[in-house]
């Protein structure tokens, strides 16, 4: 028996990897663009469509990031949103442990799940620094290395929430004139260090019970969590060797905590570019990778990393020679990419232009490339089946580089081979993602 | 005056009387399904209501502050109203959608960011409702403010949320988004605004994460007969609504001390929109539905000074009838039981308002255009008067 192959789609966000120069490019905000996006996706058979969220404007050498997209609307807003235009594709969505206060993001999940019949991911990210909170009511209180001990507070609290009401607590039997099957139904109490609250939860029992938990976190912490806490982990990890590498740590951390392998599915982000021939689809592959990395978005990717600024240099010409400023305060704020070794990542990339007589651009190009398949449907469908049976991921979350048409091509193209390999449904089994995803809790 | 006699409902639940959900047509168990809300919007969608607003708390009681209690017979749990009215944005066309929000335990970026990101989905029919609340068990469900010390305090918090969101709303410009090839870049930046808001309970920094919504502003009304008359402070209700908000909902009789709130706070926008607030149960029967409901909850419900009216649709009209001379703008009715009288507005009511030249055929447009208030100006684009 194979395994199946899971599959999502990130709708396109705020990296440079989203192509809005393109002829083809449409609105990142028409509600229009999400609604084709997961429909084509549900198409597809997905297992579930994710947005990531945003708190605060990039910013970089202090003036808001201009060169990517910028905007997009509340996430949440937008699946539940979507759950009038879908039927069985699940609808995963970010909500930071940090910014947000339990009561109310766990309300938001179980909402979602109510509303969409059982179809609820969420995705939990710690970010935690002051320049974000400066949006909020209690700015930049957290510690960065306490993040992750408020994010298992936040989940664990969300937990006993949605377990504060049962199954059967709303029989709202109108002749005997009960609504609840008991008078406490949702009261709860949590007193931790850093989230201590009680009461009554107003959200009845949903339908997954716990809506479906997804990681990202790729620390040893983070790493940790997801082993005790996730049902998903969104990876960076998407070639096959580190994919495997990191799959056999990350399982093997389950059974500390009396979870199978199969209770945590592990998705790498990918990008897939198909074509007739190969040699047709490397070309288009290059092109893409091309307009993602423009000359200007070369040079702030170099000052992400320098810290200083290097508008002076020509990205087709060679690296700077100047040295990293490590002493300054951060170029760029508000991003999830964090240089702790500027020194030596200037280093590698210097070995790298060097090495391979690349300008700035094309080394840009060359090491901010994520993992991808890149070819016919044929050779995609059978690396996507090799990675997932060989263990190096259960699936992946692709993300497309054009809003909303970037996913059509895989589904048109590849689908049908996944399907005629039987590693991916050719309709929806259950109604829930839980229950999709093989999940049980 | 808006030139147009303005109809809403307010949904909560299986309705306003806390029986609501043993009436025959109730449907107490889907309560928390989708299918429930699209058709109670679905319907007044279809049958031209100008908004509906969908009630909302941190509690799994009643939205009126009083908190949670141990009854059994009565409808506990709500879904996040903001979210509800999202759910039915894709499935409406013409109708104004406008959830509360309990703002003195949230996240005022959130709440703009939510309600812009509504006004997107619904191609600018958001409106915006923010309740206080005194409630120690909302604010032990939070526990990051505590408990307000007054009505005063609470509305005071409120304001300054409601103009954290308008300059979040306005720290776009409008044609901030250039897309420009030739240069790279996606915006022009000097289109974005930071908002630096600054006050007793919390500070935010902008612009916003969403490009400005269709209506510039989505609507913000206010509750007098709501949560502020629950916490026993109307002076500071009507405070907040001339100086923060675009519409209130009030008792019929309270238009002067709405204009003279507006005249002792010098308010600067246009008047605000009155809509008298009116429980209904409608039909011939109504008396008897709404006395067997007392009786099943054992007795009339504390309503305060709420204006209730059981009786046949045309009844309600002549009452009606009287109030754009009286000053008011319109009326928000609340269905006693929601699958009887929210069906009895739509089939009996409006054709009948119709009738007498009341209320015109149903309109499109943005909620503000329904309500004939102008899309505000952006306080930060050239020119803008600051």
């Amino acid at each position: 028996m194979k395994k199946p192959v899971v599959l999502a789609v990130h709708f396109p966000g705020v990296n440079n990897t989203t192509v809005w120069s393109a002829p083809d490019s449409g609105s990142q905000m028409a509600f229009a663009s999400f609604a084709h996006m997961a429909r084509k996706a549900e198409e597809g058979c997905f297992d579930f469509f994710f947005l990531a969220e945003g708190l605060r404007l990039r910013e970089h050498r202090g003036r808001l990031h201009d060169l990517d997209v910028v905007g997009r609307p509340d996430s949440f807003m937008v699946l539940t949103a979507l759950a009038a235009v879908t039927d069985r594709i699940g609808l995963a969505g970010t909500l930071n442990s940090t910014f947000h206060e339990p009561y109310e993001l766990a309300r938001q999940l179980a909402t979602l799940d109510h509303l969409s019949g059982g179809r609820a991911a969420w995705n939990v990210v710690t970010s935690c620094d002051a320049f974000t909170g400066a949006n909020f009511r209690r700015g930049g209180y957290l510690d960065h290395a306490r993040r992750y001990d408020r994010a298992r507070e936040v989940l664990g609290t969300a937990r006993r929430l949605w377990d504060s009401w049962r199954a059967g607590d709303v029989v709202a039997d109108k002749e005997r004139g009960r609504f609840l099957a008991r008078p406490d139904a949702g009261a709860f109490a949590y007193h931790g260090e850093l989230v201590d609250i009680a009461g009554r939860f107003n959200v009845p029992r949903c339908p997954q019970g716990h809506p479906v938990i997804i990681q990202a976190g790729d620390s040893d912490p983070g790493r940790e969590l997801a082993a005790a806490t996730a049902d998903v982990v969104f990876s960076q990890h998407s070639s096959y060797e580190d994919g495997r590498r990191f799959s056999a740590d990350v399982k093997g951390r389950l059974g500390r905590y009396g979870r199978s392998p199969q209770s945590l599915k592990i998705l790498p982000a990918a990008t897939v570019v198909v074509a007739d021939s190969d040699e047709e689809a490397r070309e288009r592959a290059s092109s893409i990778r091309r307009r993602q990395v423009s000359g200007p978005t070369a040079i702030n990717f170099l000052e992400q990393v320098w810290n200083r600024d290097l508008s002076a240099y020509d990205p087709d010409g060679p690296l700077p020679d100047v040295d990293p400023d490590v002493e300054a305060p951060a170029l760029a704020q508000g991003r999830a990419m964090r240089f702790d070794d500027r020194r030596g990542v200037a280093q590698r990339w210097r070995e790298v232009a060097a090495a391979r007589k690349l300008s700035i651009r094309e080394l840009v190009i060359e090491v901010t490339g994520r993992g991808g398949f890149v070819g016919t449907p044929q050779q995609v469908a059978a690396e996507i089946d090799r990675f997932v049976q060989d263990d190096a991921c259960d699936g992946f979350i692709f993300i497309p580089h054009l809003t909303p048409h970037g996913l059509d091509d895989f589904v048109d193209r590849v689908v049908p081979l996944l399907q005629e390999r039987g590693v991916l449904r050719t309709r929806y089994e259950h109604p829930t993602l839980r229950e999709n995803l093989g999940l049980v809790h | 005056m808006t030139g147009r006699f303005v109809v809403a409902a307010g949904l909560d639940g299986a309705g306003w009387h806390p029986a609501a959900w043993r009436a025959a047509s109730a449907r107490p168990a889907e309560l928390f399904t989708a299918r429930y809300w699209a058709d109670l919007a679905g319907l007044a969608d279809r049958g031209g209501l100008d908004f509906v607003t969908i009630d909302d708390a941190l509690t799994a009681g009643p939205a009126d502050g009083r908190g949670s209690d141990q009854r059994v017979d009565r409808v506990r749990g709500r879904l996040d109203a903001v979210q509800i009215a999202a759910r039915v944005a894709p499935i409406t066309t013409r109708v104004g959608l406008v959830p509360a929000t309990v703002v003195t335990h949230t996240e005022p970026f959130h709440a703009a960011s939510a309600v812009s990101t509504l006004d997107h989905l619904s191609g600018g029919r958001a409106g915006w409702l923010p309740r206080i609340s005194l409630d120690p068990t909302e604010a032990g469900h939070v526990n990051v403010r505590g408990v307000p010390a007054s009505a005063g305090e609470a509305y005071a918090e409120a304001a300054d949320a409601v103009e954290v969101a308008r300059r979040l709303w306005d720290s776009w410009e409008d044609d901030a988004v250039i897309r420009d090839v030739a240069t790279g870049r996606f915006v022009d930046r000097d289109k974005l605004h930071p908002v630096d808001f600054e006050g007793p309970f919390f500070s935010v920094k902008g612009p916003s994460i969403v490009p400005r919504p269709p209506q510039g502003q989505p609507l913000v009304a206010a509750d007098l007969a709501g949560a502020g008359a629950a916490a026993g402070d109307g002076a500071a209700a009507l405070r907040f609504a001339a100086t923060a908000c675009d519409l209130v909902f009030a008792a019929p009789g309270d238009v002067a001390a709405v204009r003279a709130a507006e005249a002792q706070q010098r308010r600067a926008a246009p008047p605000l929109v009155v809509l008298a607030d009116v429980v209904v149960f409608l039909g011939t029967g109504a008396a008897a539905t709404r006395a067997r409901l007392d009786e099943l909850d054992g007795g009339p419900p504390a309503g305060g000074d709420t204006a209730v009216f059981a009786g046949p649709a045309a009844g309600l009209a002549d009452l009606v009838e009287a109030w754009p001379r009286a000053g008011l703008d319109g009326v928000r009715l609340y269905p006693g039981v929601v699958t009887d009288d929210l069906p009895a507005i739509v089939d009996d009511l409006l054709p009948e308002l119709r009738r007498r030249g009341i209320v015109g055929a149903p309109a499109g447009g943005t909620l503000r255009e329904r309500l004939g208030l102008a899309r505000p100006p952006n306080r930060y684009a050239p020119g803008a008067r600051r």
